[in-house]
Protein backbone atom coordinates (compact mmCIF):
# COMPACT_ATOMS: atom_id res chain seq x y z
CA UNK A 1 0.00 0.00 0.00
CA UNK A 2 1.39 3.41 -0.86
CA UNK A 3 2.24 6.29 1.45
CA UNK A 4 0.40 9.62 1.35
CA UNK A 5 2.62 12.70 1.06
CA UNK A 6 0.98 15.98 2.07
CA UNK A 7 2.35 18.82 -0.02
CA UNK A 8 2.49 22.39 1.38
CA UNK A 9 0.84 25.24 -0.53
CA UNK A 10 4.25 26.65 -1.49
CA UNK A 11 5.06 23.50 -3.49
CA UNK A 12 1.69 22.72 -5.02
CA UNK A 13 2.34 24.61 -8.26
CA UNK A 14 5.37 22.38 -8.81
CA UNK A 15 3.19 19.31 -8.15
CA UNK A 16 0.52 20.06 -10.74
CA UNK A 17 -1.61 21.77 -8.09
CA UNK A 18 -1.93 18.60 -5.96
CA UNK A 19 -2.21 18.95 -2.18
CA UNK A 20 -1.15 15.34 -1.67
CA UNK A 21 0.46 12.53 -3.61
CA UNK A 22 0.43 8.77 -3.31
CA UNK A 23 3.94 7.30 -3.41
CA UNK A 24 5.53 3.86 -2.82
CA UNK A 25 8.51 3.53 -0.46
CA UNK A 26 9.62 2.11 2.89
CA UNK A 27 11.69 5.07 4.11
CA UNK A 28 11.32 8.84 3.91
CA UNK A 29 14.23 9.00 1.47
CA UNK A 30 12.63 6.43 -0.83
CA UNK A 31 9.23 8.08 -0.65
CA UNK A 32 10.77 11.43 -1.52
CA UNK A 33 12.60 9.83 -4.47
CA UNK A 34 9.25 8.46 -5.61
CA UNK A 35 7.72 11.91 -5.23
CA UNK A 36 10.52 13.46 -7.33
CA UNK A 37 9.89 10.78 -9.98
CA UNK A 38 6.28 12.01 -10.24
CA UNK A 39 7.12 15.73 -10.03
CA UNK A 40 10.70 16.37 -11.11
CA UNK A 41 10.64 20.03 -10.14
CA UNK A 42 10.17 19.15 -6.46
CA UNK A 43 13.65 17.65 -6.09
CA UNK A 44 15.58 20.90 -6.06
CA UNK A 45 12.84 22.65 -4.10
CA UNK A 46 12.94 20.16 -1.23
CA UNK A 47 16.48 18.83 -1.16
CA UNK A 48 19.92 20.42 -1.11
CA UNK A 49 22.60 19.54 -3.61
CA UNK A 50 23.88 16.72 -1.38
CA UNK A 51 20.47 15.08 -1.00
CA UNK A 52 19.73 16.34 2.51
CA UNK A 53 16.66 18.45 3.23
CA UNK A 54 16.80 22.19 2.72
CA UNK A 55 17.38 24.09 5.94
CA UNK A 56 13.90 25.61 6.20
CA UNK A 57 11.89 22.47 5.43
CA UNK A 58 10.50 20.16 8.11
CA UNK A 59 9.30 16.63 7.36
CA UNK A 60 6.98 14.70 9.66
CA UNK A 61 6.04 11.03 9.74
CA UNK A 62 2.80 10.38 11.56
CA UNK A 63 3.02 13.89 13.05
CA UNK A 64 6.57 13.46 14.43
CA UNK A 65 9.52 15.51 13.14
CA UNK A 66 11.89 13.04 11.43
CA UNK A 67 14.83 14.65 13.26
CA UNK A 68 13.47 12.90 16.39
CA UNK A 69 13.27 9.63 14.44
CA UNK A 70 15.86 8.33 11.99
CA UNK A 71 15.95 11.33 9.66
CA UNK A 72 15.64 10.45 6.00
CA UNK A 73 16.07 6.78 6.91
CA UNK A 74 12.90 6.83 9.07
CA UNK A 75 10.66 3.95 8.03
CA UNK A 76 7.14 4.67 6.88
CA UNK A 77 4.38 2.13 7.40
CA UNK A 78 2.10 1.06 4.56
CA UNK A 79 -0.70 3.58 4.35
CA UNK A 80 1.32 6.02 6.47
CA UNK A 81 1.48 9.74 6.03
CA UNK A 82 4.41 12.08 5.41
CA UNK A 83 3.87 15.82 5.84
CA UNK A 84 6.20 18.40 4.35
CA UNK A 85 5.96 21.86 5.91
CA UNK A 86 7.87 25.15 5.96
CA UNK A 87 9.95 25.50 9.14
CA UNK A 88 9.69 29.23 9.73
CA UNK A 89 6.30 29.44 11.43
CA UNK A 90 5.53 30.18 15.05
CA UNK A 91 7.07 31.88 18.03
CA UNK B 1 9.97 55.00 5.22
CA UNK B 2 7.24 52.96 3.65
CA UNK B 3 6.74 49.19 3.54
CA UNK B 4 6.84 48.27 -0.14
CA UNK B 5 7.33 44.49 -0.38
CA UNK B 6 8.19 41.25 1.37
CA UNK B 7 11.68 39.91 0.70
CA UNK B 8 13.13 36.46 1.34
CA UNK B 9 15.90 36.65 3.95
CA UNK B 10 17.72 33.77 2.27
CA UNK B 11 17.55 34.27 -1.50
CA UNK B 12 16.24 37.85 -1.82
CA UNK B 13 13.15 37.02 -3.91
CA UNK B 14 10.49 39.73 -3.61
CA UNK B 15 6.78 39.20 -2.89
CA UNK B 16 3.80 41.55 -2.54
CA UNK B 17 2.68 42.72 0.94
CA UNK B 18 0.15 39.91 1.38
CA UNK B 19 -0.43 37.11 3.91
CA UNK B 20 2.72 35.23 2.89
CA UNK B 21 5.46 34.04 5.23
CA UNK B 22 7.75 31.72 3.35
CA UNK B 23 9.62 31.91 0.06
CA UNK B 24 8.14 29.70 -2.66
CA UNK B 25 11.61 29.12 -4.09
CA UNK B 26 13.81 28.28 -1.07
CA UNK B 27 11.41 28.14 1.92
CA UNK B 28 13.34 30.95 3.61
CA UNK B 29 11.41 33.38 5.84
CA UNK B 30 9.96 36.54 4.32
CA UNK B 31 10.66 39.90 5.93
CA UNK B 32 9.10 43.31 5.36
CA UNK B 33 11.16 45.61 3.16
CA UNK B 34 10.90 49.40 3.39
CA UNK B 35 11.86 52.13 0.97
CA UNK B 36 12.46 55.83 1.36
CA UNK B 37 11.47 58.37 -1.30
CA UNK B 38 13.99 61.21 -1.35
CA UNK B 39 15.95 62.56 1.61
CA UNK B 40 14.74 61.56 5.10
CA UNK B 41 13.99 64.54 7.37
CA UNK B 42 15.48 63.13 10.60
CA UNK B 43 14.56 66.02 12.96
CA UNK B 44 11.03 65.97 11.51
CA UNK B 45 10.81 62.21 12.01
CA UNK B 46 11.98 62.55 15.61
CA UNK B 47 9.32 65.21 16.28
CA UNK B 48 6.66 63.04 14.65
CA UNK B 49 7.60 60.13 16.92
CA UNK B 50 7.63 62.33 20.04
CA UNK B 51 4.25 63.80 19.12
CA UNK B 52 2.73 60.41 18.36
CA UNK B 53 0.33 58.35 20.48
CA UNK B 54 1.51 56.60 23.64
CA UNK B 55 1.65 53.20 21.97
CA UNK B 56 3.45 51.32 19.19
CA UNK B 57 1.86 53.48 16.49
CA UNK B 58 4.17 56.39 17.38
CA UNK B 59 6.67 54.32 15.34
CA UNK B 60 4.32 53.93 12.36
CA UNK B 61 7.10 55.07 10.01
CA UNK B 62 8.85 51.77 10.72
CA UNK B 63 5.82 49.47 10.77
CA UNK B 64 4.27 47.60 7.85
CA UNK B 65 0.86 49.22 7.43
CA UNK B 66 0.14 50.47 3.95
CA UNK B 67 -2.62 52.84 5.03
CA UNK B 68 -0.73 54.48 7.93
CA UNK B 69 -1.54 54.03 11.61
CA UNK B 70 -4.97 52.55 12.31
CA UNK B 71 -7.92 54.69 13.33
CA UNK B 72 -9.94 57.49 11.81
CA UNK B 73 -6.99 59.87 12.03
CA UNK B 74 -3.47 59.95 13.39
CA UNK B 75 -4.67 61.85 16.44
CA UNK B 76 -7.09 59.07 17.32
CA UNK B 77 -4.72 56.23 16.50
CA UNK B 78 -4.58 55.08 20.12
CA UNK B 79 -8.29 54.23 19.94
CA UNK B 80 -7.84 51.60 17.28
CA UNK B 81 -7.86 48.15 18.78
CA UNK B 82 -6.02 47.44 22.00
CA UNK B 83 -3.07 49.82 22.28
CA UNK B 84 0.26 48.17 23.13
CA UNK B 85 3.69 49.43 24.03
CA UNK B 86 5.14 52.49 25.78
CA UNK B 87 6.01 50.33 28.77
CA UNK B 88 8.31 51.59 31.55
CA UNK B 89 12.10 51.44 31.38
CA UNK B 90 13.11 51.26 35.03
CA UNK B 91 16.56 52.01 36.37
CA UNK B 92 17.39 49.01 38.55
CA UNK B 93 20.19 50.23 40.82
CA UNK B 94 19.57 47.71 43.59
CA UNK B 95 19.69 44.82 41.11
CA UNK B 96 22.85 46.28 39.57
CA UNK B 97 24.48 46.58 42.97
CA UNK B 98 23.66 42.96 43.83
CA UNK B 99 25.27 41.83 40.60
CA UNK B 100 28.31 44.13 40.83
CA UNK B 101 27.25 46.17 37.82
CA UNK B 102 26.96 49.93 37.42
CA UNK B 103 23.92 50.53 35.27
CA UNK B 104 21.08 48.08 34.70
CA UNK B 105 17.67 48.96 33.29
CA UNK B 106 14.58 46.78 33.28
CA UNK B 107 12.30 47.11 30.26
CA UNK B 108 9.07 45.97 31.88
CA UNK B 109 6.90 44.67 29.06
CA UNK B 110 4.60 43.01 31.57
CA UNK B 111 3.00 46.47 31.58
CA UNK B 112 1.22 45.76 28.30
CA UNK B 113 -2.60 45.32 28.15
CA UNK B 114 -2.49 41.51 28.44
CA UNK B 115 0.72 41.62 30.46
CA UNK B 116 3.32 40.49 27.93
CA UNK B 117 5.26 41.82 24.92
CA UNK B 118 2.96 39.81 22.65
CA UNK B 119 0.51 42.73 22.57
CA UNK B 120 3.04 44.57 20.41
CA UNK B 121 3.32 41.92 17.73
CA UNK B 122 -0.40 41.22 17.73
CA UNK B 123 -1.26 44.93 17.40
CA UNK B 124 0.79 45.06 14.19
CA UNK B 125 -0.33 41.70 12.78
CA UNK B 126 -4.00 42.41 13.52
CA UNK B 127 -3.88 45.88 11.98
CA UNK B 128 -2.31 44.48 8.81
CA UNK B 129 -4.82 41.59 8.80
CA UNK B 130 -7.63 44.16 8.85
CA UNK B 131 -6.02 46.03 5.96
CA UNK B 132 -5.93 42.76 4.01
CA UNK B 133 -9.63 42.17 4.75
CA UNK B 134 -9.36 39.23 7.19
CA UNK B 135 -12.22 38.65 9.61
CA UNK B 136 -10.65 35.91 11.74
CA UNK B 137 -7.46 36.09 13.80
CA UNK B 138 -5.71 32.89 14.90
CA UNK B 139 -2.46 31.77 16.48
CA UNK B 140 -0.36 28.90 17.84
CA UNK B 141 0.62 29.96 21.33
CA UNK B 142 2.67 29.06 24.39
CA UNK B 143 0.23 31.22 26.37
CA UNK B 144 1.14 34.88 26.19
CA UNK B 145 0.23 35.11 22.53
CA UNK B 146 -3.08 33.41 23.28
CA UNK B 147 -3.96 36.20 25.74
CA UNK B 148 -2.94 38.88 23.27
CA UNK B 149 -4.75 37.49 20.21
CA UNK B 150 -7.99 36.80 22.12
CA UNK B 151 -7.96 40.31 23.61
CA UNK B 152 -7.00 42.13 20.42
CA UNK B 153 -9.67 40.27 18.43
CA UNK B 154 -12.25 41.26 21.05
CA UNK B 155 -11.16 44.90 20.89
CA UNK B 156 -11.29 44.96 17.09
CA UNK B 157 -14.53 42.97 16.83
CA UNK B 158 -12.91 40.09 14.94
CA UNK B 159 -13.52 36.38 15.52
CA UNK B 160 -10.54 34.40 16.79
CA UNK B 161 -9.18 30.89 17.17
CA UNK B 162 -6.43 30.30 19.70
CA UNK B 163 -4.50 27.01 19.70
CA UNK B 164 -2.52 26.11 22.85
CA UNK B 165 -0.74 23.04 24.23
CA UNK B 166 -3.07 21.32 26.70
CA UNK B 167 -0.51 21.45 29.58
CA UNK B 168 -0.39 25.26 29.76
CA UNK B 169 -0.51 27.19 33.05
CA UNK B 170 -4.11 27.65 34.24
CA UNK B 171 -3.65 31.43 34.59
CA UNK B 172 -2.85 31.75 30.89
CA UNK B 173 -5.80 29.60 29.87
CA UNK B 174 -8.29 31.57 31.99
CA UNK B 175 -6.87 34.89 30.82
CA UNK B 176 -7.50 33.78 27.24
CA UNK B 177 -10.93 32.24 27.55
CA UNK B 178 -12.35 35.31 29.24
CA UNK B 179 -12.14 37.29 25.98
CA UNK B 180 -14.62 35.03 24.23
CA UNK B 181 -12.25 33.40 21.77
CA UNK B 182 -12.53 29.89 20.31
CA UNK B 183 -9.99 28.25 22.60
CA UNK B 184 -8.53 25.00 21.25
CA UNK B 185 -6.42 22.93 23.64
CA UNK B 186 -4.19 20.55 21.68
CA UNK B 187 -2.92 17.28 23.18
CA UNK B 188 0.76 17.85 22.41
CA UNK B 189 3.57 20.35 22.96
CA UNK B 190 3.95 23.77 21.34
CA UNK B 191 5.79 22.36 18.34
CA UNK B 192 2.83 20.04 17.69
CA UNK B 193 0.46 23.01 17.94
CA UNK B 194 2.64 25.00 15.58
CA UNK B 195 2.73 22.20 13.02
CA UNK B 196 -1.04 21.87 13.19
CA UNK B 197 -1.53 25.61 12.68
CA UNK B 198 0.89 25.64 9.75
CA UNK B 199 -1.25 22.90 8.15
CA UNK B 200 -4.53 24.65 8.99
CA UNK B 201 -3.34 27.99 7.64
CA UNK B 202 -2.90 26.52 4.16
CA UNK B 203 -6.59 25.90 3.64
CA UNK B 204 -8.34 28.49 5.82
CA UNK B 205 -8.94 32.11 5.12
CA UNK B 206 -7.72 33.15 8.56
CA UNK B 207 -4.96 35.48 9.64
CA UNK B 208 -2.71 33.25 11.76
CA UNK B 209 -0.65 36.00 13.33
CA UNK B 210 2.50 33.89 13.72
CA UNK B 211 2.12 31.76 10.60
CA UNK B 212 0.86 33.45 7.42
CA UNK B 213 1.04 36.93 9.05
CA UNK B 214 4.43 36.29 10.64
CA UNK B 215 6.42 38.89 8.65
CA UNK B 216 4.11 41.68 9.94
CA UNK B 217 3.80 40.18 13.42
CA UNK B 218 7.58 40.00 13.85
CA UNK B 219 7.95 43.69 12.95
CA UNK B 220 6.05 44.57 16.13
CA UNK B 221 9.00 43.42 18.27
CA UNK B 222 11.16 46.21 16.80
CA UNK B 223 9.12 48.67 18.86
CA UNK B 224 10.84 47.35 22.00
CA UNK B 225 14.15 48.61 20.63
CA UNK B 226 12.67 51.95 19.52
CA UNK B 227 11.21 52.54 22.99
CA UNK B 228 14.44 51.62 24.76
CA UNK B 229 16.37 54.00 22.51
CA UNK B 230 13.86 56.81 22.99
CA UNK B 231 13.68 56.24 26.77
CA UNK B 232 17.48 56.37 27.01
CA UNK B 233 17.41 59.84 25.42
CA UNK B 234 17.86 58.62 21.82
CA UNK B 235 20.73 56.35 22.77
CA UNK B 236 21.68 52.70 22.41
CA UNK B 237 22.52 50.53 25.42
CA UNK B 238 25.81 48.64 25.50
CA UNK B 239 24.11 45.30 26.06
CA UNK B 240 20.68 43.71 25.80
CA UNK B 241 19.71 40.54 27.63
CA UNK B 242 16.55 39.09 26.07
CA UNK B 243 14.80 35.73 26.08
CA UNK B 244 14.81 33.38 23.08
CA UNK B 245 11.91 31.11 22.19
CA UNK B 246 11.60 31.17 18.38
CA UNK B 247 14.34 33.84 18.21
CA UNK B 248 12.01 36.36 16.58
CA UNK B 249 11.94 38.90 19.43
CA UNK B 250 15.69 38.64 19.98
CA UNK B 251 16.57 39.23 16.34
CA UNK B 252 13.95 41.95 15.80
CA UNK B 253 15.18 43.99 18.78
CA UNK B 254 18.52 44.16 17.00
CA UNK B 255 16.85 45.01 13.70
CA UNK B 256 15.02 47.88 15.40
CA UNK B 257 18.27 49.39 16.69
CA UNK B 258 19.95 48.84 13.31
CA UNK B 259 17.18 50.66 11.44
CA UNK B 260 17.48 53.68 13.71
CA UNK B 261 21.27 53.68 13.34
CA UNK B 262 20.88 53.46 9.56
CA UNK B 263 18.46 56.39 9.28
CA UNK B 264 20.45 58.50 11.76
CA UNK B 265 17.93 58.70 14.62
CA UNK B 266 20.59 57.32 16.97
CA UNK B 267 24.36 57.04 16.83
CA UNK B 268 26.57 54.12 17.66
CA UNK B 269 26.57 50.42 16.96
CA UNK B 270 24.39 47.45 17.86
CA UNK B 271 24.37 46.45 21.52
CA UNK B 272 26.03 43.20 22.53
CA UNK B 273 23.07 40.82 22.21
CA UNK B 274 22.75 38.18 24.93
CA UNK B 275 20.09 35.52 24.47
CA UNK B 276 18.50 33.58 27.31
CA UNK B 277 16.98 30.09 27.27
CA UNK B 278 15.89 27.55 29.86
CA UNK B 279 18.12 24.45 30.09
CA UNK B 280 15.00 22.31 29.65
CA UNK B 281 14.46 23.82 26.21
CA UNK B 282 17.73 25.23 24.90
CA UNK B 283 18.08 24.34 21.21
CA UNK B 284 19.65 27.72 20.41
CA UNK B 285 21.95 27.83 23.46
CA UNK B 286 23.04 24.24 22.72
CA UNK B 287 23.85 25.14 19.12
CA UNK B 288 25.76 28.23 20.26
CA UNK B 289 27.81 26.18 22.71
CA UNK B 290 28.57 23.60 20.01
CA UNK B 291 29.54 26.27 17.47
CA UNK B 292 26.79 25.25 15.04
CA UNK B 293 24.96 27.64 12.73
CA UNK B 294 21.69 25.65 12.89
CA UNK B 295 19.61 24.17 15.72
CA UNK B 296 18.85 20.57 16.51
CA UNK B 297 15.24 20.47 17.78
CA UNK B 298 14.54 19.33 21.36
CA UNK B 299 11.54 18.11 23.37
CA UNK B 300 10.87 20.89 25.91
CA UNK B 301 10.78 20.14 29.64
CA UNK B 302 10.94 23.37 31.65
CA UNK B 303 8.84 25.61 33.89
CA UNK B 304 9.48 28.41 31.38
CA UNK B 305 6.60 27.34 29.16
CA UNK B 306 6.39 30.62 27.29
CA UNK B 307 9.90 29.84 25.96
CA UNK B 308 9.22 26.15 25.36
CA UNK B 309 9.74 26.03 21.60
CA UNK B 310 11.86 23.02 20.73
CA UNK B 311 12.05 23.85 17.05
CA UNK B 312 12.87 27.58 16.84
CA UNK B 313 12.06 29.20 13.49
CA UNK B 314 14.65 31.98 13.79
CA UNK B 315 17.33 29.85 15.46
CA UNK B 316 19.95 30.30 12.72
CA UNK B 317 19.46 34.09 12.72
CA UNK B 318 19.70 34.25 16.52
CA UNK B 319 22.99 32.34 16.42
CA UNK B 320 24.34 34.67 13.76
CA UNK B 321 23.28 37.77 15.73
CA UNK B 322 24.91 36.59 18.96
CA UNK B 323 28.19 35.95 17.16
CA UNK B 324 28.03 39.17 15.15
CA UNK B 325 27.57 41.39 18.22
CA UNK B 326 30.03 39.63 20.52
CA UNK B 327 27.17 38.24 22.57
CA UNK B 328 26.30 34.76 23.73
CA UNK B 329 23.29 32.53 24.17
CA UNK B 330 23.14 30.94 27.61
CA UNK B 331 20.75 28.63 29.40
CA UNK B 332 19.72 28.37 33.05
CA UNK B 333 18.09 25.66 35.14
CA UNK B 334 14.55 25.74 36.55
CA UNK B 335 16.02 26.32 40.04
CA UNK B 336 18.02 29.30 38.75
CA UNK B 337 14.87 30.62 37.07
CA UNK B 338 12.90 30.50 40.34
CA UNK B 339 15.72 32.19 42.25
CA UNK B 340 15.98 34.92 39.65
CA UNK B 341 12.24 35.66 39.76
CA UNK B 342 12.78 36.35 43.48
CA UNK B 343 15.93 38.39 42.84
CA UNK B 344 14.16 40.67 40.35
CA UNK B 345 11.08 41.04 42.55
CA UNK B 346 13.09 41.80 45.69
CA UNK B 347 15.46 44.32 44.09
CA UNK B 348 13.16 46.10 41.62
CA UNK B 349 9.54 45.47 42.64
CA UNK B 350 8.91 43.84 39.26
CA UNK B 351 7.25 40.41 39.44
CA UNK B 352 7.95 38.51 36.26
CA UNK B 353 6.79 35.21 34.84
CA UNK B 354 9.22 32.36 34.28
CA UNK B 355 10.54 33.81 30.99
CA UNK B 356 11.71 36.90 32.88
CA UNK B 357 13.27 34.58 35.43
CA UNK B 358 15.24 33.02 32.58
CA UNK B 359 16.42 36.42 31.40
CA UNK B 360 17.33 37.65 34.88
CA UNK B 361 19.14 34.40 35.68
CA UNK B 362 21.21 34.74 32.52
CA UNK B 363 22.09 38.34 33.45
CA UNK B 364 23.23 37.06 36.85
CA UNK B 365 25.27 34.32 35.20
CA UNK B 366 26.96 36.79 32.83
CA UNK B 367 27.74 39.15 35.74
CA UNK B 368 29.12 36.37 37.92
CA UNK B 369 31.25 35.07 35.08
CA UNK B 370 32.71 38.53 34.52
CA UNK B 371 31.37 38.81 30.98
CA UNK B 372 29.98 42.29 31.62
CA UNK B 373 32.26 45.30 31.99
CA UNK B 374 31.12 47.13 35.16
CA UNK B 375 30.82 50.37 33.20
CA UNK B 376 28.31 48.98 30.71
CA UNK B 377 24.73 50.16 30.40
CA UNK B 378 22.69 46.95 30.33
CA UNK B 379 18.99 46.55 29.49
CA UNK B 380 17.18 43.47 30.78
CA UNK B 381 14.07 42.68 28.72
CA UNK B 382 11.23 41.40 30.92
CA UNK B 383 8.55 40.04 28.60
CA UNK B 384 5.72 38.90 30.88
CA UNK B 385 3.95 39.18 34.24
CA UNK B 386 4.50 36.92 37.25
CA UNK B 387 0.76 36.54 37.75
CA UNK B 388 0.77 34.30 34.66
CA UNK B 389 2.97 31.61 36.25
CA UNK B 390 2.12 31.57 39.94
CA UNK B 391 3.17 27.95 40.47
CA UNK B 392 6.80 28.91 39.85
CA UNK B 393 6.97 30.87 43.12
CA UNK B 394 4.41 29.03 45.21
CA UNK B 395 5.91 28.17 48.60
CA UNK B 396 8.99 30.38 48.22
CA UNK B 397 8.01 32.72 51.08
CA UNK B 398 6.56 32.50 54.59
CA UNK B 399 3.15 33.75 55.75
CA UNK B 400 2.64 34.49 59.45
CA UNK B 401 -0.93 33.90 60.58
CA UNK B 402 -1.86 35.54 63.89
CA UNK B 403 -4.84 36.54 66.02
CA UNK B 404 -5.87 40.19 65.74
CA UNK B 405 -4.01 41.22 68.90
CA UNK B 406 -0.74 42.99 69.67
CA UNK B 407 0.33 40.06 71.84
CA UNK B 408 -0.20 37.60 69.05
CA UNK B 409 1.83 39.74 66.64
CA UNK B 410 4.66 40.23 69.12
CA UNK B 411 4.78 36.49 69.77
CA UNK B 412 4.99 35.70 66.06
CA UNK B 413 7.91 35.18 63.76
CA UNK B 414 6.73 38.19 61.74
CA UNK B 415 7.58 40.43 64.69
CA UNK B 416 11.04 38.93 64.99
CA UNK B 417 11.62 39.30 61.24
CA UNK B 418 10.72 42.98 61.52
CA UNK B 419 13.19 43.45 64.39
CA UNK B 420 15.92 41.86 62.33
CA UNK B 421 15.35 44.27 59.46
CA UNK B 422 15.24 47.42 61.61
CA UNK B 423 18.27 46.40 63.72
Amino acid sequence: MPVTVKIPTQLRAAAGGASEASVEGETVAKVLDGLYAQFGELRERISDGDGSLRRFINVYVGGEDIRFLDGLETTVADGGEITILPAVAGG
Amino acid sequence: MKADKLRCKECGTDYPLEALFVCDRCFGPLEVHYSQDGELDVPGLRRRIQGGPQNVWRYADFLPLVGGPPGPSNRLASRAGLPAGCTPLIRADRLAEQLGLREVWVKNDAANPTHSFKDRVVAVAAARAKELGYEVLACASTGNLANAVAAQAAALGLRSYVFIPSNLEEQKIIATGVYGTNLVSVRGNYDDVNRLCTELSADRDWAFVNVNMRPYYAEGSKTLAYEIAEQLGWGIPDRIVAPIASGSLYTKIARGFQEWIDVGLVEGSLPVMNGAQASGCAPVANAFAAGHDFCQPVKPDTIAKSLAIGNPADGPYALDLAKRTGGRIDSVTDAEIRDAIGLLAQTTGVFTETAGGVTTAVLRKLAERGDIDPDERVVLVITGDGLKTLDAVRGTYATHEIDPSVESFEASAAHLAGEAVSA
